[in-house]
């Protein structure tokens, strides 16, 4: 098992390199590292919510509501620091975490206590989040001048050449890490996604587990929230509307089985900054940028196909048989 | 997806089992299109009396636009679902199909051709579903998302910030004209569309087969139903539906962007789901599918009217989306059961 997760990484890797090396011989300057880590900076936030939905696909669960939860967020920190202007941003980063847990927590209760499949319950919160930010901003946007210089520099503040959204990413990554392989919940993610029944008999409390799962990808929607529109300087109700998909899309590429218990965290970082190379690479390369969801939208479809390959499990033999007579 | 659907249902111990058939009263009062209705009841009357405009003949044949399109696709997506599958695409498929329509409008080809392009490149985008869901055995949700962005991104490709103009006169009808009175061509094909489905999923062994299959798929498959080829042929019917929606909006705007019908996949579910169908598969009801069309064209009409802007009727939407499944479920649901996945 921990084999085929290592090579089909290491292909996915190998991917990547090949694009990026594609890349380059248009336009040599793509893989020079300046210009890989601002892809890398580039793609931070989507590096941080397929992460978050990760954890909510592996445990056999979807959480299409991150994007207006990020939305949502960052709107109710905008107008925070529109009205209160003193509010220095860490405890703005910390209320961005907890209202965004806070709002993961709505999905994670609704599917635990109410039972309801998870993709209603955050199809429904999906549009709720959004409209909500109609209601609470009257439709007006939030724009650069109304928020205060530190609010806007905080994820462009630099650390040893790094911006502090890169770190933030990469400290994202190696807090999932230890999460998902080294903790007890972490594993339960695993086994609820791999086989709810048999985690109950291994006294695992199941829904808990899912819940948890929806409070993390909220709680780094909620961040990502912050971070989208102090980067963007400016908070409105469309902000991110459709990344949802985005991030799907990326979790997908990234061998994450939407059947849930299967999946890594090198996987997701891998799929979304494989979206992030062709979204930085078209205009390079004088691609139309029109281009772009045709593009991810094959590369969805490879992959697909590509993991269920792997994955298929050996039925027992009158099926296989009966599945190819169907 | 079909997975988790064979599990619970397998799985579920200590399920009740009763040993007769409610009486037909109960089951009729009990039933969610019964329900539904009375909130389609509730929302007219209401409607009715918080503005003056609501109950004008003409107004309320505007008012069906609004969903009728939505509502074309919602019937086979709703066979789809209980089937077990799910696709995304569906808005998508619209916008390839207007851009298609939109490129042999502008070479100057009739109403005719415009209106078969329209339904050959919904065939085909249902068909490239349906191939590899049932052909590669790929998880519907996943494939739908990609070819959500595939169909699109074509679209995309063809026009990029363009769009195509210039339809044909006669071509305005299936938007725009009037078969009688105040009833729509959209509105007609409407209802006969939903006869046409409910016949389908309710008195043809095709219809068992759908709910033998979201029930338990494998189960169905030693059953001797062919469940590849019938979820072949419910993608290629959503495709279809897809195409035929698309000629509708496209003649009723008269105009083709890529963003055609941008988000329509997730109302098209909520209406499926609202209109009582199990996400899970397995059961549903086009009925309910009806009513539920028509349950969202009056909220969103109705508040129209009230100068309610639309981003807050979908706050409406969502919290009907979740409290009809979910008041039902603390009504009866914590007296019994304690399920387990």
């Amino acid at each position: 098992m921990r084999q085929l997760l290592k090579s089909r990484e290491a292909i996915l890797a190998g991917a990547i390199l090949i694009l990026v090396g594609l890349i380059s011989t248009r336009f040599g300057e793509f893989a020079a590292p300046a210009n890989l880590i601002n892809v890398f900076n580039d793609t931070s936030i989507l590096i941080m919510l397929a992460l978050g939905q990760m954890v909510v696909i592996v445990s056999r669960c979807i959480d299409l509501s991150v994007a207006s939860n990020l939305a949502l967020t960052g709107m109710v920190v905008a107008i925070l620091n529109t009205i209160a202007p003193d509010l220095p941003v860490p405890v703005l980063l910390l209320i961005a975490v907890l209202f965004g847990a806070m709002l993961g927590a709505i999905n994670g209760v609704l599917v635990w206590k109410l039972d309801i499949p998870p993709i209603v319950v955050t199809l429904g919160t999906l549009t709720i989040f959004r409209g909500l930010i109609f209601l609470i901003s009257n439709g007006e946007w939030i724009n650069a001048h109304e928020m205060t210089a530190s609010f806007k520099a905080f994820p462009r503040y630099e650390l040893l050449g790094l911006s502090l959204l890169t770190w933030l990413a990469i400290a994202t990554i190696g807090v999932f890490f230890v999460l998902v392989t080294r903790t007890p919940s972490g594993r339960a993610f695993y086994a609820v996604g791999g086989n709810p029944h048999a985690a109950v008999y291994t006294g695992i409390d199941v829904g808990y587990t899912r819940f948890l799962a929806f409070v993390i990808s909220g709680a780094v929607s909620g961040l990502c929230g912050y971070l989208w529109v102090a980067r963007y300087a400016v908070a409105y109700v469309d902000i991110a509307g459709g990344f949802e998909l985005e991030v799907v899309a990326a979790c997908v590429i990234g061998g994450i089985s939407i059947a849930g218990g299967i999946g890594s965290v090198g996987g997701a970082v891998m799929g979304a900054l494989f979206l992030g190379i062709v979204k930085n690479a078209l205009p390079v390369v004088n691609i139309s940028p029109f281009w772009q969801l045709a593009i991810s939208g094959s590369a969805i479809i490879i992959a697909v196909a590509f993991n269920a390959r792997s994955e298929r499990k050996k039925g027992r033999i009158i099926l296989k048989q009966a599945e190819r007579m169907a | 997806m079909s997975d988790q659907a064979v599990e619970d249902k397998s799985h579920a111990p200590n399920r009740h089992v009763p040993d007769r058939l409610a009486s037909p009263f109960q089951r009729y009062f009990k039933s969610w299109e019964t329900l539904l209705l009375a909130v389609a009841v509730c929302i007219f009357v209401i409607n009715s009396f918080a503005s003056p405009y609501f109950l004008d003949p003409w107004n309320l044949s505007d008012a069906t636009f609004n969903f009728t399109e939505k509502a074309m696709i919602a019937f086979a997506m709703a066979l789809l679902i209980i089937s077990g599958e799910i696709d995304l695409s569906v808005a998508s498929i619209i916008a390839l199909a207007s851009t298609a329509m939109g490129f042999l409008a502008q070479a100057g080809f009739g109403t005719p051709e415009l209106v078969a392009a329209g339904i050959v490149v919904g065939l085909l985008c249902g068909a490239f579903n349906g191939f590899l869901v049932t052909g590669l055995g790929l998880p519907s949700i996943v494939v739908t998302i990609g070819t959500m962005s595939l169909f699109r991104g074509v679209s995309y490709i063809v026009l990029g910030d363009q769009a195509f103009r210039g339809y044909p006169s006669g071509f305005s009808f299936f938007g725009q004209g009037y078969v009688w009175w105040v009833f729509t061509f959209e509105i007609v094909l409407f209802a006969v569309l939903a006869v046409i489905y409910g016949i389908l999923l309710h008195r043809t062994n095709f219809g068992r087969a759908i709910y033998a299959i979201g029930n338990n798929p494998v189960g169905a498959q030693f059953s001797g139903v062919r469940v590849g080829r019938v979820k072949f042929t419910l993608f290629l019917l959503t495709g279809l539906m897809s195409g035929i929606a698309a000629i509708c909006l496209t003649s009723r705007l008269g105009s083709t962007r890529p963003s055609i019908a941008f988000g329509w996949e997730l109302e098209i579910v909520t209406m499926v789901v609202l209109g009582g169908v199990s996400i899970l598969g397995g059961s549903g009801t086009v009925p309910g599918v009806v009513i539920a069309a028509f349950v969202m064209g009056m909220v969103t009409f109705g508040f129209g009217l009230l100068n309610v802007p639309g981003i807050v009727m979908s706050i409406f939407i969502g919290l009907l989306l979740i409290s009809v499944i979910a008041l039902p479920r603390l009504w009866f649901g914590f007296r019994s059961r304690r399920k387990v996945a």
